[in-house]
This record gives C-alpha cells, sequence and structure tokens, in this order.
C-alpha cells in the first residue's frame, strides 16, 4: 500500500533552519569510542582514574585529541566538562581540537625556575627554540627536582642534567627520550640485608600499633613535606577516626629548589616502601594511593617494577597499593589538592576544616605522608627514638636532608643534622661558593619560604625558627644567591612560578599573582599596593601556596629595598 | 533549635547561640550584619564555595582569615567581622576584581550584585594595573556570555552541574588562565547547554545575561522593570516564576523558590514568552467567510487569516457561536454537540468549560488532552487505588533510596522535575531508568535498562515474579492493604526473568537485580511517563506498577510512592475540574444518581446522566454524523490527535466548530467562528501541578487588541445558550468549585493567593496539605488496593516486511504539545527551528543517507517528509518524530488504536519506513 504525503508549508515557526543533523553540542564517534576502549583497557571504569586514562591517551598519541576525549566521557558516563576542566588544568596534558595538528613528536620542557634561570634557562630556551625551530615543541616547565644540576631540559621524558644547546639538540637528534633508570637497591638487595624484617614483626604480631604510635610520638620526627606536623601524632589522630582509612604519600614533590624525595625514591626505594606499609598497616589503611609527580618518570618506572616485586613478596598485607600519576602541577603537592587530583580532578585545595585526617580522598579518613618521612621509619624504630634525637645543631633535633642549589661548589642533597645553618651547608657541606661568587643571600625553603640575605647566616635552619623573619625551612630547600644575582629578579621569577602554579580558584592568589608580577615587572615598585596585594594574599588565599607566595616579595621590601626601588640591573 | 544542640560564640563581642550547621555568614545575616558576598548565593541548591574571598572574618587565635560563608563557628570562638585586618583583605579583593571589570556605566548589569557589594566595599580609587579583556561570545538565541566581567565565583558551575545538573559549564584550565568554559571551550550556542537559564539567573556581574537585557554592545539598555509573581504555563511541573515586565513585555523571568522548582526553570519557562507579542496573535473575533468551504487538507495561512475569515465585532462573534449551537441543539439535541477544554489554560476555565458543555450543551460529551496523555494511567490508578493523583510529589525522591523512572524523558518533558532525580543520584540514591530510548537521564541511571519498544508488562512482569518468588514483597502491607495477590502470584509465576528477557532484551541477572533493590530498599519510588500510558496495553502496564509498589509496600510514606508525571501545566487540575466525559468535578461519576443530583442542584439544571465520548471518540461521532458542532477552548486536535488527517476530515465535517484560541491553530482552519482569547501572562487564575499544587498565576500584561479573557468568552456563551451565569471574575468560578470539590477543601482563593501554592489534600486552613498520601489505605471501598494481573499484549501494530521500523512520538525540550505557542517563541524557534526525525547511526547507514538529509517517513496512515538527525540514543529499528511541527505532522503518521480501558491512542508504538527522497 501507499499513501501520498500532503504538503502543508505554512506553520508556527520562522523557519530559519539552523540546526545540523545531530542533537545539541559534540557527538561521540563509535570509532572513537573503540579506539579509547582499547587503550584504557577492558576493566570496568572508575572515576577516580580519569588522570590516569588521560595520561594513557597522551602517552599515546602525544596529545588529548578532542573525539576521543568526548568518547572519554562516553565511556565514563561523564560530562564534557568534568573531563575537559580536568584535562586542561595539568600542565603535561596537550588537547588538539579537531581543526588542530598534532604537536610535534618531541617535547622539550626547560625548567625555568629559580636555579636553572640562574643558571643560563633563558639563555637555553632561546637558543634551543634558534636551533630546532618546529622540529621540537618547547615549553617552558617549572621546577623538575634537579636544581643541583642545573639547568635542566626534558626532552620527552629524558631530563638533560647541566643542559647545553649543544646536549639538547644532540638527544633530539638522537631521539633519545626515554627516562634513565638510576641503580637503586632492589628487593632482593634490601631484603638481606634486614629489609622488611620490621613489616613482617608488624604482620605477625611482634609488633603492636600503639607501640609504634608511642615510639614515634618519641621521635622528633616530623613531616617534612614542609608542614613539620608530628609524625607519631599524625598517626594517632588519623587511626582515631573510624575506618576505613585510606593512605596517600605525597611523592608530588615541587616546591622549586627541593629533590630529596626523588634522591631517596632513586637510591632506597624499598626503605621508603617499608615505610608506607608500616604506616598502612599502623592506621589500618584498605589502599595506599602514592602519587608521584609526573617530572620523575625515571622513578615511576622503577617503582612500578618495585611495587610488582613487593607484592609478589606478599609483602602487601592487608592493604593495596596505587601507583598514580601527577600531570604537571605544583599545587597538588598541597595535600588536599593531591587528594583531589587522586580522586581524578582538578587539583584545587579543600576549605579546612575539616583536615584530610578526618575527611580525605573519597571523603574516608585519610593518612597524607611525605616521601622522606616515611623513609625514616624503619630506621628510627629500629635505631630508637632516641638515635634519631641524638642528631642536631642549635636545639633541633634528628636528621634532614636538604636540597642545597645555587651558587655552591657542591650542590645536591645534604643528609646532616637538623637545624645546621646556611653557613654550615655553604662550608661544611658544600665545599663553598662557586668561585666568583660571593654569597648575598639565600632561600631556606624554596619558592615560598622567603629570602634571607647573607647578613642571617646564622640561624637554625628548622621549623619554626624563622617565622619571625617572615620566612620557613619548609621542604627545606636552600637556594644560594650570590652578588651576581639579582634579589628582586629572583622574586619575579617566583612570584611569576606562582602565578602559573595558582588552581585559580581564589580570587587573592589568582588575582593577586598576575598583579604582582605585573607590579613587580615595573621599574619602580609601588611598595604600598605590593604589600596590600601581598598582605590580602597572605590573609586571604585558601591554601598555604597564596598565603606564602608574597613571602618573597616581603623579603625583597624588607631586606633588600635597595633593589626593590629601582632595578639595579 | 534543632534538636536542641547549640553552641555559643562571640561575634562581634556578642555571645551568640548558633546551631552547629550555621556558617559564620548565615549567623550574621540573621543578627543583621550581611556580610559582602559573591561566590556565595544563599538560595536552595548553592552550597557554599568560599572562592571569592568576599566576606573574609578574622578568628582569634587563627594565622589567617577565614570565608564567613563556609566556615562553622565552634564552642567559644571569638569571631570579628569587621577587623581592619578582615576589611583590608575585603578591600583588596574588590579592589582585584573591579579593575578588569568594564566600566560600570558600560557594564551588562550595573544593578548587579558585584556593583551593589563594591559600592560599599572598595577603596576610592583604584590602584590595580588592569588585565587582559576576554572576548564576548554571543552565539547562543537566548543568553550572552561576557567572560570580562567574570569573578570566577563559579556559580554558574554550580548552578549547571549541582543544580540543575545539566554539567554543561566548567571550570577549565588553571589559575590565571582559568576560565569558565561551555563543554570543550564550545561557543554556548553550539555546546550541550540546554539553555536552562539558571547561570543567567545566579550570575553576580551580567557576565551571563539574557539576551534581552542589553544592547548590541553588551551595555544593559537600563530597563524600568517591574515584577509580577506567577507560575510557569509549560508542562506538569509548575515552577513558579517571576515575570520582569518592562514596557508591557516580558523581558526576562526569574524562577522563584516554589515547592516544586526551588528557584529553578528549563528554558520554555525562562525563555518561551514573547509568543504572547508574536504577529500571528488573534486580536479580533472571526467568522468564516460565507464563500469559503471545508476541507480537511486545506491551510490557512496564520499570518493573514482574512483569507478565510472575516473580522467581526465580539457581539457578532458570539451570537453567531452561539447560533450555531442552537441550531445544533435544536436539530440534532445534546447529542450533537460536544466540548473540548484545555489542560493550558486555568482551573476555572476548565470548570466553566465543562459546566458550559454539561449545562448549556446538555451532554458530557466533554473532554480534553488528558485523554492522549495519561488517560491509562487514570483508568489503572482509578481501579488500582481509587484515585489518579500522584500519590507523593516528585521531590519526594530526595528521601527515596531507589527511584525508578520509567517510560519517561523528564530532561525534555519535565526538565525541572529531572533536576530533582539527577540531583538525587548525585546524593548516591539509587536511579533506575527504564526506557527503550537512551535518554540523557540514562548517564546518571545506575541501571539504564534500555528494554524493546513495547514490552513494558514483560519486564515489569518479570520484577513482580523475582519479588514473589523470593518472598521479598511486604507480606504485612500485602495482607493488610491490598487484595488479589494470590491471583497476581499464580499470574506472575509464568513470567520468569529467564523466559521475559528473551522479550524485553534485558538480561535476567539486570531484572533480578533491579527488582531486589526496588523490593528490599527502605524506600523506593516510580515515576513514569508516557512511555507507559500511550499505548493499547497503556492500563496494563500502569497496573504492573502499581502492583510493584504495593507489594512491596513502598507507597505512603515519605520517598516512596506512585507518580505519573503529567504532561501539562493544568492537566492535574483540568481533570480535578471535571474535564472528563464520565465524571464531574472531583471524579465525581455522572451515571451516579446521587452525585448527579447533588450537581443538578447545585447548577440548577438537569444533567445527562449517560457518559460522555473521549476525545478519539468524539471524532468518529462526527464521522458518523451524530456529532455536529463542537466548542474548541485552547486545544489543538488537528495536530494532537492520532492519524491525524482523520480527525482533520472530522473538523472540516463540523456543522459548526468554534474555537477560542490564542493563534489560528491548525484546528481553527476549520472553524467558523474564532474567539481571540486570553495568553497566561494576561490573565489570573489557579493551576494544579503534577505534585498536587494548587498554584497561583497572575496577570503581568494587558490583553492586546479586542483578545478577551477566556472566563468571560465562556461566561458570554453561557449567557447566549440560556444559562445565568453572574461571575465577576476567576476568583468567584474558584469559590463555586472549591464548594463542589471536597479536593479543595482548607484551599481558599485568597489562600492560593497569599501562599502562591497550597498542597491537596488538606487538613485544615492554616496546615500545609499532604504531600504523601494513603500511608493508611487506599480511597477504595475495602481500603486496599487491587493488584489487577496484566498479560502480554503486543502492541497493536507490528513491524513488518512493508513497515520494518517502529515509529514513537514525543516532545522536545523546546518545544511544547503542538507547538502553536513555544514555535512562536523567538528562542524557542531558534534552538529548535524545524521538523526533525531522528534515528541511530546504524538506519543512517542502511538507509544510505547522511545527517540531515530530508527523508519521507510512511506510515499506513500517511507520510511526511522530515529532515533527519542522527542519535545515538535511539536504538536500531526505531525511528523518533515529535509531534509539534505543523509542516511535518508525527500524527499524521501514528495509529489511532485505543487502549481498550483508558481510550488512549498508541502515540508511541506504530510501524513505519524510512524512505529516501528521490533526487531532483
Amino acid at each position: 500500500m501507499d499513501v501520498s504525503e500532503l504538503v502543508r508549508p505554512n506553520h508556527p515557526g520562522r523557519g530559519k533552519a539552523r540546526h545540523t543533523g545531530s542533537p545539541k553540542g559534540r557527538q561521540v564517534s563509535q570509532n572513537a569510542v573503540a579506539d579509547v576502549r582499547k587503550i584504557i583497557g577492558p576493566a570496568p571504569v572508575r572515576r577516580d582514574l580519569l588522570i590516569e586514562y588521560l595520561h594513557s591517551l597522551q602517552d599515546h598519541y602525544g596529545c588529548l585529541h578532542t573525539d576521543n576525549l568526548v568518547a572519554l566521557a562516553h565511556i565514563m558516563k561523564l560530562s564534557l566538562a568534568e573531563v575537559y576542566e580536568t584535562a586542561t588544568f595539568y600542565a603535561h596534558f596537550t588537547i588538539v581540537a579537531e581543526d588542530e595538528n598534532s604537536p610535534p613528536p618531541i617535547t622539550l620542557r626547560v625548567c625555568d625556575s629559580l636555579t636553572c634561570e640562574m643558571f643560563g634557562a633563558q639563555q637555553l630556551l632561546a637558543g634551543l627554540q634558534d636551533q630546532l625551530g618546529r622540529r621540537a615543541r618547547i615549553l617552558r616547565a617549572p621546577c623538575m627536582g634537579r636544581c643541583h644540576t642545573a639547568p635542566t631540559v626534558e626532552v620527552g621524558h629524558n631530563h638533560v642534567d647541566n643542559a647545553t644547546v649543544t646536549s639538547v639538540v644532540s638527544a633530539v637528534d638522537r631521539f633519545d627520550v626515554g627516562p634513565s633508570i638510576p641503580s637503586y637497591e632492589n628487593l632482593d638487595a634490601y631484603r638481606s640485608a634486614g629489609g622488611y624484617g620490621l613489616l613482617e614483626d608488624c604482620y605477625s604480631g611482634k609488633r603492636t600499633r600503639e607501640k609504634l604510635i608511642a615510639l614515634l610520638q618519641e621521635s622528633p620526627l616530623r613531616g617534612l613535606g614542609g608542614a613539620g606536623f608530628p609524625t607519631g601524632l599524625k598517626w594517632q589522630i588519623v587511626r582515631g577516626y573510624e575506618g576505613p582509612r585510606l593512605m596517600a604519600v605525597n611523592a608530588d614533590e615541587g616546591e622549586p629548589g627541593t629533590f630529596k624525595d626523588r634522591y631517596y625514591l632513586e637510591r632506597e626505594p624499598h626503605r621508603f616502601l617499608e615505610g608506607v606499609l608500616v604506616a598502612a598497616w599502623v592506621v589500618e589503611a584498605e589502599t595506599v594511593y602514592i602519587y608521584l609527580r609526573d617530572e620523575y618518570p625515571a622513578v615511576r618506572e622503577l617503582l612500578l617494577t618495585e611495587l610488582a616485586r613487593v607484592r609478589q613478596a606478599g609483602l602487601y598485607g592487608k592493604t593495596n597499593i596505587e601507583l598514580r600519576r601527577g600531570a604537571g602541577a605544583y599545587i597538588c603537592g598541597e595535600e588536599s589538592s593531591m587528594i583531589e587530583s587522586i580522586e581524578g580532578k582538578r587539583g584545587l585545595p579543600r576549605h579546612r576544616p575539616p583536615y584530610v585526617a578526618e575527611k580525605g580522598i573519597f571523603d574516608r579518613p585519610t593518612l597524607v605522608q611525605n616521601v622522606e618521612t616515611l623513609y625514616w621509619i624503619r630506621a628510627i624504630i629500629e635505631n630508637g627514638p632516641e638515635w634519631f634525637a641524638s642528631h642536631g645543631r642549635n636545639g633541633a633535633k634528628g636528621i634532614r636532608s636538604y636540597s642545597v642549589s645555587g651558587r655552591v661548589r657542591e650542590p645536591g642533597v645534604k643528609v646532616v643534622p637538623a637545624g645546621v645553618t646556611v653557613r654550615d651547608l655553604i662550608d661544611e657541606f658544600s665545599g663553598g661558593m662557586l668561585p666568583g661568587h660571593e654569597f648575598k643571600a639565600y632561600l631556606p625553603g624554596g619558592a615560598s619560604g622567603g629570602i634571607l640575605p647573607a647578613s642571617m647566616d646564622n640561624l637554625p635552619l628548622d621549623f619554626g625558627r624563622l617565622e619571625e623573619y617572615g620566612c620557613f625551612v619548609g621542604s627545606h630547600a636552600v637556594v644560594i644567591l650570590s652578588d651576581q644575582d639579582s634579589i628582586r629578579a629572583a622574586a619575579l621569577n617566583l612570584m611569576r612560578f606562582f602565578e602559573d602554579e595558582s588552581c585559580g580558584q581564589c580570587t587573592p592568589c589568582r588575582v593577586g599573582t598576575e598583579k604582582a608580577v605585573s607590579l613587580m615587572e615595573r621599574n619602580q615598585w609601588d611598595e604600598a599596593l605590593l604589600t596590600d596585594i601581598g598582605q590580602a594574599m597572605m590573609d586571604a588565599s585558601i591554601c598555604g601556596l597564596g598565603q606564602a607566595a608574597a613571602n618573597p616579595l616581603f623579603s625583597v621590601i624588607k631586606y633588600f629595598r635597595e633593589e626593590s626601588v629601582c632595578e639595579t640591573e | 533549635m534543632r534538636n536542641g544542640v547549640t553552641i555559643t560564640f562571640e561575634l562581634d563581642g556578642k555571645q551568640v547561640r548558633a546551631h552547629p550547621d550555621e556558617t559564620i555568614w548565615q549567623i550574621a545575616n540573621r543578627e543583621h550584619n550581611e556580610l559582602p558576598h559573591l561566590c556565595y548565593a544563599p538560595k536552595p541548591g548553592y552550597r557554599a564555595d568560599g572562592n571569592c574571598r568576599a566576606c573574609m572574618v578574622e578568628i582569634e587565635g587563627e594565622r589567617v582569615l577565614a570565608a564567613s560563608c563556609i566556615r562553622k563557628p565552634t564552642q567559644d570562638m571569638r569571631v570579628h567581622t569587621g577587623s581592619e585586618r578582615a576589611m583590608s583583605a575585603r578591600r583588596l579583593v574588590f579592589e582585584m576584581l573591579e579593575v578588569d571589570q568594564p566600566n560600570r556605566d558600560e557594564a551588562h548589569d550595573p544593578d548587579s550584585r558585584f556593583w551593589h557589594w563594591t559600592d560599599q566595599v572598595r577603596p576610592e580609587t583604584n590602584r590595580m594595573p588592569s588585565g587582559k579583556t576576554p572576548l564576548p561570545d554571543p552565539s547562543h538565541a537566548a543568553m550572552r556570555v561576557f567572560l570580562d566581567s567574570c569573578i570566577h565565583c563559579n556559580l554558574c558551575v554550580r548552578a549547571c552541574r549541582e543544580v540543575q545538573v545539566n554539567d554543561v559549564i566548567g571550570m577549565a584550565y588553571r589559575g590565571r588562565e582559568s576560565k569558565v568554559v561551555f563543554d570543550f571551550d564550545d561557543p554556548m550556542g553550539n555546546s550541550t547547554c540546554v539553555a536552562c537559564g539558571e547561570c543567567v539567573q545566579v550570575c553576580p556581574t551580567g557576565a551571563l545575561i539574557e539576551e534581552s537585557l542589553v544592547d548590541r554592545e553588551g551595555v544593559s539598555l537600563g530597563l524600568k522593570i517591574d515584577e509580577v509573581d506567577s507560575v510557569c504555563p509549560y508542562c506538569g511541573v509548575g515552577c513558579q516564576i517571576t515575570y520582569k515586565v518592562s514596557n508591557n513585555q516580558i523581558v526576562a523571568v526569574n524562577g522563584r523558590n516554589g515547592p516544586a522548582n526551588n528557584s529553578r526553570l528549563c528554558v520554555k519557562g525562562r525563555f518561551g514568552f514573547d509568543y504572547v507579542n508574536h504577529r500571528h496573535r488573534l486580536i479580533k473575533p472571526l467568522i468564516r467567510r460565507p464563500d469559503v468551504g471545508k476541507e480537511a487538507d486545506m491551510e490557512v495561512n496564520p499570518a493573514n487569516p482574512l483569507t478565510h475569515f472575516q473580522e467581526v465585532d465580539w457581539p457578532e462573534a458570539l451570537d453567531y457561536a452561539a447560533a450555531g449551537f442552537k441550531k445544533v441543539l435544536r436539530e440534532s439535541g445534546s447529542a450533537g454537540l460536544a466540548g473540548f477544554g484545555s489542560a493550558k489554560g486555568s482551573n476555572e476555565e476548565a470548570y466553566l468549560v465543562q459546566k458550559l458543555v454539561r449545562t448549556g450543551f446538555g451532554t458530557n460529551n466533554v473532554d480534553h488532552c488528558t485523554r492522549l496523555c495519561h488517560a491509562s494511567s487514570v483508568a489503572a490508578l482509578m481501579e488500582g487505588i481509587g484515585s489518579a493523583a500522584v500519590t507523593a510529589p516528585f521531590t519526594a525522591c530526595r528521601d527515596a533510596d531507589v527511584i525508578i523512572v520509567i517510560g519517561a524523558n523528564p530532561t525534555d518533558n519535565h526538565p525541572v522535575a529531572a533536576t530533582f532525580f539527577k540531583q538525587a543520584r548525585k546524593n548516591g540514591k539509587e536511579l533506575i531508568v527504564m526506557d527503550p530510548r537512551g535518554t540523557t537521564l540514562g548517564r546518571h541511571a545506575t541501571h539504564m535498562l534500555q528494554f524493546n519498544p513495547g514490552t513494558d508488562v514483560a519486564m515489569l512482569n518479570a520484577l513482580l515474579h523475582v519479588i514473589i518468588e523470593e518472598e521479598i514483597y511486604d507480606t504485612e502491607y500485602v495482607s493488610q492493604f491490598t487484595e488479589g495477590f494470590e491471583n497476581l502470584r499464580r499470574h506472575v509465576q509464568q513470567f520468569s526473568p529467564e523466559e521475559m528477557s528473551k522479550v524485553c532484551g534485558i538480561d535476567p541477572d539486570t531484572l533480578r537485580q533491579v527488582a531486589r533493590k526496588f523490593a528490599t530498599a527502605d524506600r523506593s519510588i516510580i515515576f513514569w511517563g508516557m512511555g507507559i500510558s500511550q499505548h493499547t496495553h497503556g492500563t496494563d502496564n500502569a497496573r504492573c506498577l502499581i502492583a510493584l509498589a504495593a507489594i512491596t509496600g513502598q507507597v505512603g510514606r515519605p520517598g516512596t510512592g506512585l507518580h505519573p508525571l503529567r504532561g501539562q501545566n493544568n492537566v492535574q487540575g483540568a481533570s480535578d475540574a471535571g474535564l472528563i466525559p464520565m465524571v464531574f468535578p472531583d471524579y465525581q461519576a455522572v451515571d451516579s444518581e446521587n452525585i448527579r443530583s447533588r450537581f443538578e442542584n447545585e447548577w440548577g439544571t438537569s444533567l445527562d446522566p449517560q457518559k460522555g465520548l473521549t476525545v478519539v471518540e468524539i471524532m468518529e461521532a462526527v464521522h458518523s454524523g451524530q456529532i455536529r458542532g463542537m466548542y474548541v477552548m485552547g486545544e489543538n486536535p488537528a495536530m494532537s490527535d492520532p492519524d491525524v488527517h482523520h480527525a482533520r476530515q472530522a473538523l472540516a465535517k463540523l456543522d459548526h466548530l468554534v474555537v477560542q484560541d490564542l493563534f489560528l491553530t491548525e484546528t481553527a482552519y476549520y472553524a467558523d467562528v474564532v474567539l481571540p482569547a486570553s495568553a497566561w501572562p494576561e490573565k489570573d487564575g489557579t493551576v494544579t501541578n503534577t505534585n498536587r499544587q494548587v498554584q497561583m498565576g497572575r496577570a503581568a500584561l494587558n490583553l492586546p487588541g479586542d483578545a478577551r479573557q477566556d472566563w468571560w468568552i465562556i461566561q458570554e456563551l453561557a449567557t447566549r445558550l440560556g444559562l445565568d451565569w453572574n461571575y465577576a471574575g476567576p476568583s468567584d468560578v474558584y469559590a463555586e468549585m472549591a464548594s463542589v470539590m471536597p479536593s479543595l477543601d482548607n484551599i481558599t482563593w485568597d489562600r492560593v493567593d497569599a501562599e502562591s501554592s497550597v498542597t491537596y489534600p488538606c487538613d485544615s486552613p492554616d496546615q500545609p496539605g499532604h504531600e504523601i498520601v494513603f500511608g493508611d489505605g487506599f480511597p477504595t471501598f475495602n481500603r486496599r488496593a487491587k493488584l489487577v494481573p496484566a498479560g502480554i499484549h503486543l502492541p497493536d501494530e507490528q513491524p513488518d516486511t512493508d513497515f520494518p521500523m517502529i515509529l514513537t512520538t514525543g516532545r522536545q525540550l523546546e518545544h511544547w504539545h503542538t507547538g502553536a505557542m513555544t514555535r512562536r517563541a523567538r528562542v524557542l524557534d531558534e534552538i529548535e527551528p524545524e521538523a526533525v526525525a531522528s534515528f541511530s547511526p546504524a538506519e543512517f547507514q542502511r538507509h544510505g543517507i547522511q545527517p540531515g538529509e530530508m527523508v519521507s517517513i510512511v506510515t499506513r496512515r500517511g507520510r511526511i517528509s522530515i529532515k533527519t538527525r542522527q542519535d545515538l540514543a535511539i536504538p536500531e529499528g526505531m525511528v523518533f518524530v515529535p509531534f509539534c511541527y505543523a509542516e511535518a505532522a508525527a500524527n499524521v503518521l501514528t495509529n489511532p488504536a485505543l487502549d481498550p480501558m483508558g481510550k488512549i491512542p498508541e502515540f508511541k508504538y506504530c510501524a513505519a519506513r524510512i524512505e529516501r527522497l528521490p533526487v531532483l
């Protein structure tokens, strides 16, 4: 049968046809769904693994194609916005729209944080752009934790230390883009020296949780990520909240000038992992998330290898370990941002209270510890708290790992008594100043710890001892500046870093860093306005980044005023 | 204070008691100290985010200041809201934000909350260096995006993601680069934005603003605006609104905090009001030119009715209209007349229409579009639990643990109700969506059961089978409040999930899992739409749902219940008011002598003792010659009836047709008299939404030209038919209604006016009504729910080799019913401008067509040409056509086969084929 159509052109609409042949907005392509599925694997998707999936795609294609992101959103039942805002938050993801070309196969990241800049990062950047042109994508990037070998350039995932235009171009020519795995103490070596004995004692009941906590509370071990919270007390607090509990290891060592966690991870990963497992056992963490910054690809590879071995050796006990990969965001070193990132979101710091010990990952009680803190657990328990406390100078107690860089002869990680002074670090542990350089100033605690003049070289570098001078020791990253360095330029470098790395959530930090950079670039500083901005950032920012970002600025105004009035160079 | 637990702390030197859940901002606010706030909106659904730092306060002993909007005081805390440190931080925040704003005299919204607070907080001069200026985004039909005013307060993100859960807006990038984006930083107009306008409503700066409020350069028009509170005229949700009126035009609409919408709106309620000013608007009464005949195929250009009609004055039009009815009455008696009222008008209008037909025409041949949407649900509910209204409002989903949404696409059809479902899911509730189409809600669902079209009963019986077989039903409830359980048990034995899986296409494990979840949850609730009702087995579908809720005791408590999502703004009210051929107001049977005599007394005339005919039956009766005259008020059967060509033939055949409407609708083409009526924003009146909430609509605009209030027109007709009506206005009508409708006890006009919304039933004039009903039995003769087993009946017309596909019809988000209003609203028309048929990529491949190409869709009833749209949500073998497009009317195609109980046509299923158009 057939029927004919009655054509009735009149209708109430204006008929300004505009719609395309699809529903509103971007539509998912079934081919892209299949491709993405293949890359992220067949396991059921988890919301918290979004960043891991983005890494898989970025690794596979060298970028994130928008059609694949639509497909990923579809597979994960997420909105497009949710995927996009996460993907665009992190510096290591490159989104390529449908009408854009993929980036060149090699990406160079030239570190331009303070130490590298002091050692010629800007000239290197210009030189590389000149030499390589479009053969590589050349980006400026923040600290990669290699300040003692500054300047550093990452070619793909290959870090070229003490980089020169020649050495970098050579790496590009050779397509030498993989991380080089350092030699480290492997599982067998560690176990044959008694490693994991402590953990086995825990599992077998020879140790009790209460005693371990008590023992740590007797020791002066404090959180060595920068905040210095007493470790034993933290364990006790976390245990006090009803389970299930979780644990996160903050291996997102991003404070410019800091490289001591990498130092331990690349040398003695098992001593660190034993600390992780002991802590997890004490707080009965269901899962431990090791959040490792993406700037440490070699560490990631060795950890993947060694974690598999540890698991195989049956040492996980009742916990599970997930190695998570950061994606280029300093802010994720802030513990609540890190937790957001572990949950697969943008790294926006959370408001406190509640503290993460009570409501952390997935709103569960969470123990967050820094790498180095965990590294010391075994030694302290085995040697006793008094052994650890027996170290220290100037009233400080314990052993600390200072990352020393800048104008000294022997930069590097200095594992020395807590409370040493910068003078000790330079003269006693770093072979003195570089020839031709006269000590002028130092950063006692990375980018956020402020800047002190050489005249104040006798202060013990310990928690709580520098605050009265507007500074803090934080992650113990000490950068030495000389008479050849402009303190004002250093402060601008640091403020630019904070401007780049501000998450953008709160007004004082997002706008304050931007306005401060703009004002600090002027020949003549408007001190009153900069002070007001700095104070507002310090008082009203949500997290430590914004609260501390003005420290270097204040230091210049306070200790190097002659430089702030007018550019000296 | 709740639970009696309070804390005491010091606020600016004064001891204050507070609930531990209160924030410092809230406490300060109730102590008459409103602290500056930008990112914090003290509105339902908006959590504090604490990001703008405009509300900082100093807490003694703390290193840094605290955001008062998010910080809760603890015992003995000492808080200073006015300390120099706090004030200085606030000044700096405003100084930082203001510097990058457009100058106030060029602002997009100079009266925004941002400027209000800036006036109070910022310093005299701004010392900050200025930054970059983002470009405007004018891509959307209704809204403008001016990120030069954006302060990154994140309210639009919360609006889109947490309040409306439309999930389009994000805050992308980082730091100074961070930016409000739509999807992948796409232009708003190209994004998945559904234009609910929540972001515009909440934006504190004018960075997101109605297009109607700014000039081409984005500068505020500075309109002088009056506000009128009313209720939205689209869909059964019943959102409360505030019209913003300037110069007798509605220039913008805000959501008001009504019980059904918590200040939310959808694109129709926000941007769909300029139809009232459309150039097609009828402003003079018309009568048909004597030289123009009627044919089913005819059409009239609604912009130029004078080809077929002539303008007359009101007395002539009314006399002519009444004379035609009287002529039919004289020649054929009451049975020769029928009337359609409207679910789009007020309760008062619905009441008057049915009273006019019953007392003036002397017949019960009065019906309205409820017949086409939920008649089968009503039939099953009346049979099963003795009441057709919802047992719980849709907001009860907040209290539910398991939510079933079946045969409904609420993100398109009840968008604001959908926000509550999505939010419930976000709060961890189980959301089980069952629909042959993959709906937007499906993305949010914990279980998405995309079952084979027309196999509802098979799937639902399998669920009943599992619940009874596994003995997870509520034995106590079953014995106390149901009858017929044994019968049901025996019946569903044959419907094992394994067997039914072959029919409905859902695997047995999922069926079992869903059945267990629904039955064993503390609180489960069922929502359904026309996917359930618009079938020849629609009553059976609804019977299954009633049985599901009844045997598990999931009814009558908070978070439980049965809720058919009513389609039109007043379909509940119009049904209550008696626009139904079998019942008087409040569902009182016309064939009951007691009841009839009561209404005869009340209305002072004898009444027809016979049930009247329903919508489709009336059209048949026109064909058979029985019905010769019709009065159609605000309905459009020439578009909305199934097999509409047949219906149009009936309309053309009528001796006398009076149409009362805003526009020359497709039905009015066949009219003898067209009476220009009042649009919703031009009149006062009550409406009753899907939640049983009686709400007040208020006039905001003057009537155009010679258009008249509907109640006045009906009364004039009544007078000319010899009735002695003397209503002075809607409140008079309401008073009479309430006197014959026990459901409106304790709900007076004045109360509805004062409270804007009152739920029925209501026990006393000063108590709120009952949101949840039937906690202690049902309004049946034995207080029990009747369990009625349902067998499997295939849809009336199955696909075959000639017509291998299934055609299903429905609505689109932007268009409402037959499109008479929405297609004349500029924004809605721009977003969905033309007829479109959607089907899956597989069908495009199979037919060798490209998305966007025109095709013919053919059924045994007719053929339409229509543009195509590729939509993954539509399963293979199905084509979806919205029924609002006159140029490609879906109902040319649909099957008029009726559900035997509910008399509802099978709009959701018939056999069809797609044909490529011949290349010209």
